[in-house]
């Protein structure tokens, strides 16, 4: 579809950023909640099966679940206390979800053998991959899929390159970038060990460059350590830190369609899993707290909290001095991609990139007119789809048409909706057209 | 907390961008055209518009009322059409012919296909179409343009051919010499010299034809407005424009292959109204890049073709509206490409 540099890939919108709000606040620690709400299901795969029992004490960093299989992760305790309930408890990404729940007995205690292992650099691939599953990482852009098994590709996957992604393309979002800021050392090293693990030839992280100041002190970590990883400064354009697009951008190849980035010889992260990695493996910390972005016209003071995991929204923005009377939507995630909460009471999980309050007047949908085929949606569809036609076809139930038009290769980026002057809700009708194209193969296997 | 939150699928903001802001944004690139018109054609131009504009909303209004629809003309696409009509009509015409135009583009170009997004063909053009083939003779009389201050008759407009039909007519004599006198043949390649000194005129818009056509220099600056918004592409009117001057060149001539003028075929009629704001209708025309490609270089197929080999001297309206009709089979077949993907038919 046209000319395009390669630096850059085809198709995309330019959202207003909204960084401004938080993008100088440095990442403070939140107080821990009286309890915590830790979910078996914070990854894509089989959910973890809890291994603790009402009643029992807990340090932090213990594990509460153990992978319910090899695309699972266990969780762990993020405050020291009493194991209070194993019940069915909402759940960020909808309906309730089995969690353990924690009461906060304000002691902060550790598990003991957690602490820095000056020998970590002599693990074997083996050791520090299991340290990365028991340490129960997921990716934390977002999407959460276990680090191990993007660290474990088939013998005949060589991968050649390592990509970090520090794009952080969504509007709102400044965890990422804070914690570059704040944090290069334990990112660099991180990298270095998923690197040493992958057997990679090339390592570059992808930043847009609306972060220079993130990219010069990436560059002089990785020059201080002396590392032979690149830093991209790349076009600020959305969705420039979505897969496929970050590594077209990066190296310019193109992950075919319906597979996987390791079929081109390349492994994503996201920058926060590289250092939860570094926390992993050097000191056998498991993830038990991430940096989010607190933020939106609907929060009275917007931050970028490090708080633990499965503590409840409700309590993250009390420490933001609570939301706005007129607060009318909170998002999880940021405002492209994120999902829509309706309990305040769901717990932040280790996806969570940030918290978004929008206001009633921000949140309120236009009347939904007819599409007049302006085609807006087909230039900004970074996938090369046409999403009018996807979206009517999934409205007339025609999903055979659906799926002929390469419906399950849409990324919900959310592009098409973002552009459409008719106010379609365009990626809530593909989403539904993926999910029965989906049903419907199942059936047949 | 009791308090209830708006849920609803991502994405959660979006573009300021709506279908009112675009009708309206087009229509005010139109503006330059009026008073252009009105300035070469007197204000009767001014109340054509304004009777084809209002025909047009009041005949959606109508009709939404009698089907039981919310009624929507406040978006803009009916004013719209009844502008585009308007513009398609000589200036001298019964001031009813715009009306009937008007109520034919949107009852039967339109509603009846379940309006806005529905309609498969531009429908001021088959307003055109329509008058065309009902009033010929009150479509095909043009005023010319008269210098301010009027004519030497004293009347505010003469009748006269407008510079296609000129050069249609001179060219029936230079292809069939053997038909007519030396003299004949003489004023028709005197004919077709001025036609071709004339070329500044054509620009400016001080030449006979419809009322919004004839001015290209008022219409790209409309144009050129509506691209920077993007509310138009360069494919369609760029492929239309450039195929209409390739094949004027190769075959507009008089003296065999080659002969032609490109930038008088370019200039005249209305190609240049057709092409930026007729040809580039969004819901009329293909939404694949390469299906926008091959409809802007079909209309000028059909354009040249119906020029130089039709009956019409004309042939902009009848192009756009038969590759209208072949716009879901270009959609079809111009599917791109998906990411990482292998070529799709």
């Amino acid at each position: 579809m046209g000319f395009m540099s390669s630096k850059s890939f085809s198709g995309g919108i330019h959202p207003p950023a909204s960084k401004k709000i938080t993008e100088s606040s440095s990442i403070v620690k939140c107080p821990a909640p009286p309890a915590v709400i830790i979910p078996m299901q914070q990854h894509i795969g089989a959910p973890a099966k809890p291994i603790v029992a009402a009643g029992d004490a807990v340090r932090i960093g213990d594990p509460v679940s153990e992978s319910g299989g090899f695309v699972s992760v266990p969780s762990h305790a993020s405050v020291s206390g009493t194991v209070s309930a194993i019940e069915a408890r909402p759940h960020p990404l909808g309906g309730k979800v089995l969690s353990v729940v924690i009461e906060n007995d304000g002691q902060e205690k550790w598990r003991d053998d957690i602490g820095f292992d000056a020998k970590y650099a002599e693990l074997s691939r083996k050791e520090i991959i299991n340290r990365i599953q028991a340490a129960g990482l997921a990716g934390m852009g977002g999407a959460t899929f276990p680090t191990h098994v993007k660290l474990s590709p088939p013998p005949d996957k060589k991968i050649d390159t390592l990509i970090l992604n520090g794009a952080e393309c969504e509007p709102y979002l400044t965890a990422d970038h804070r914690l570059m800021l704040e944090e290069p050392e334990r990112i660099i090293r991180g990298m270095e060990i998923l690197f040493k693990v992958l057997g990679a030839k090339s390592g570059a992280i992808g930043i847009e460059s609306n972060k220079m100041d993130a990219i010069k002190v990436l560059r002089q970590k990785i020059a201080e350590l002396n590392l032979p990883f690149k830093v991209y400064a790349l076009h600020v354009k959305y969705p420039q830190g979505a897969e496929k697009q970050l590594i077209k951008a990066i190296i310019n190849r193109r992950v075919p369609a319906g597979g996987l980035p390791m079929d081109i010889g390349c492994v994503v992260h996201n920058v926060g899993t590289a250092a939860a990695v570094y926390d992993a493996v050097a000191y056998r910390r498991p993830l038990v707290e991430r940096v989010v972005t607190i933020t939106g016209a609907g929060i009275k003071s917007p931050k970028n909290l490090q708080v633990p995991i499965g503590t409840p929204f409700s309590h993250v923005f009390n420490q933001c001095n609570g939301l706005t009377q007129d607060a009318g939507k909170i998002i999880m995630g940021g405002p492209m991609m994120g999902l829509a909460q309706s309990d305040i009471e769901a717990p932040v999980i280790k996806g969570t990139s940030g918290l978004l309050v929008l206001t009633e007047k921000q949140s309120r949908r236009k009347q939904e007119l007819p599409c007049i085929s302006c085609a807006h949606c087909v230039d900004a569809c970074p996938m090369g789809l046409l999403p009018k036609m996807l979206g009517q076809f999934v409205k007339h139930e025609r999903f055979d048409d659906a799926e002929s038009y390469h419906v399950l290769d849409c990324i919900e980026c959310g592009s098409c909706a973002f552009v459409c002057p008719a106010n379609i809700n365009l990626v809530h009708w593909i989403k539904n057209g993926k999910l029965r194209v989906m049903q419907k193969r199942k059936k047949a296997n | 907390m009791d308090k209830k939150y708006f849920v609803s699928s991502s994405p959660h903001i979006y573009a300021q961008d709506s279908i009112p802001k675009i009708m309206y944004t087009v229509i005010l690139t139109l503006v330059p055209a009026a008073i252009g018109s009105i300035y070469f054609f007197g204000l009767r131009a001014l109340w054509i518009i304004a009777i084809a504009a209002v025909s047009a909303v009041a005949t959606e209004a109508l009709l939404q009322i009698m089907m039981k629809r919310p009624v929507t003309v406040y978006d803009g696409s009916a004013i719209l059409t009844g502008i585009l009509l308007a513009y398609n009509v000589a200036p001298s015409v019964p001031l009813w012919l715009p009306a009937v135009g008007s109520f034919f583009a949107i009852a039967v170009g339109k509603m009846v296909f379940g309006g806005l997004g529905h309609n498969p063909m531009n429908p001021a053009l088959l307003g055109r179409a329509f008058l065309l083939a009902s009033w010929p003779t009150h479509m095909t009389i043009f005023s010319a343009a008269v210098p301010k201050g009027g004519t030497v008759s004293g009347i505010d407009a003469i009748t006269t051919a407008t510079p296609l039909n000129v050069l249609k007519a001179a060219q029936e004599v230079l292809r069939h010499p053997q038909n007519f006198s030396p003299a004949q043949k003489m004023e028709a390649s005197e004919a077709i010299g001025q036609l071709y000194d004339s070329l500044r005129e054509l620009f400016i818009g001080r030449i006979g034809g419809c009322i919004g056509e004839t001015s290209t220099l008022l219409l790209l600056i409309g144009a050129a407005f509506l691209m920077y918004k993007r509310y138009i592409g360069w494919k369609i009117p760029f492929t239309y424009v450039g195929t209409v001057a390739l094949l004027s060149w190769i075959f507009g001539g008089a003296d065999g292959l080659f002969s032609g003028n490109p930038i008088f075929h370019v200039l005249s009629g209305g190609l240049i109204l057709g092409a930026f704001y007729m040809a580039t209708d969004m819901v009329t025309t293909p939404i694949t890049f390469a299906g926008r490609v091959y409809f802007g270089v079909g209309c000028g197929v059909i354009t040249v073709v119906i020029r130089q080999f039709g009956g019409y001297p004309e042939g902009v309206s009848y192009s756009i509206l038969l590759m209208n009709l072949l716009t879901p089979l270009l959609d079809r077949w111009t599917r791109p490409r998906v990411f990482g993907g292998k070529k799709t038919g």
